[in-house]
């Protein structure tokens, strides 16, 4: 058994597939329409063929009060590795992305936390021997 | 308004105070991992949570809420009443 996809509940597919290429960088790896919405997902350019991150629809009822409750109190969705946290908060910061926290050092590793359009917060890392 | 000597009497809340001093505006989350990573209090979210609870009832900490993010921010203003019960020395001038 191995894990080959992860997803996150996004409000709209396209907007999604938008932010996570366009702005963050993420390749475009799989989309079959299901009928009901899309099977998208998206990969790292450094690891094509490495997890894949699903952008499923956040359509059943509970999925918006959770999501709600998560950004609220600051907590991240999930998180992705960076090199170099602080480059990426410039990087992101220059093309609009909003920051609920800027780069902190936290012992071993420096987190930043941003907004991804489309209802979740994202955590960057970067492990300090990386 | 809350007892402001027991909000400060408790060190994880303290702390708090502490991460807010370094860095105003936090969310919970974030208040969360700086306890963890840098001071190795591993609270839940519940408990610190309550502890923030206590801290905004002595007005030492201020919730604002900015679009769907709430951010706690210090307020050290209610510390004017230690210095008034109990008046700091007179600095010297310097020699």
């Amino acid at each position: 058994m191995k894990i080959n996809v992860t997803s996150v509940l996004v409000d709209d597919q396209a907007k999604a597939l938008a932010f996570y290429t366009d702005v963050l960088g993420f390749v475009k790896k799989t989309d079959i329409d299901t009928g009901g919405g899309r099977w998208l997902t998206v990969v790292s350019p450094d690891a094509p063929d490495g997890v894949e991150l699903l952008l499923e629809p956040d359509a059943h009822p509970a999925a918006k009060p959770f999501k709600d409750a998560l950004v609220a109190d600051g907590i991240p969705y999930t998180s992705f590795a960076v090199d170099d946290a602080q480059a990426e908060f410039d990087r992101l910061s220059a093309l609009g992305v909003q920051f609920t926290q800027p780069p902190t050092p936290m012992g071993p590793v420096t987190t930043a936390v941003f907004d991804d359009t489309c209802g979740n917060l994202i955590q960057i890392a970067e492990m300090a021997d990386a | 308004m809350g007892d402001l000597y027991k909000a400060l009497s408790d060190p994880t809340r303290r702390t708090i105070l502490d991460e807010l001093a370094d860095r105003d505006g936090q969310t919970l989350f974030e208040i969360c991992s700086r306890l963890i990573m840098k001071h190795g209090i591993g609270a839940s979210r519940q408990a610190i949570s309550q502890h923030l609870d206590v801290l905004e009832e002595a007005a030492l900490v201020r919730t604002e809420r900015s679009g769907r993010y709430k951010f706690h921010y210090l307020d050290t203003t209610p510390l004017h009443e230690i210095a008034e019960r109990w008046p700091l020395p007179q600095k010297e001038p310097d020699r």
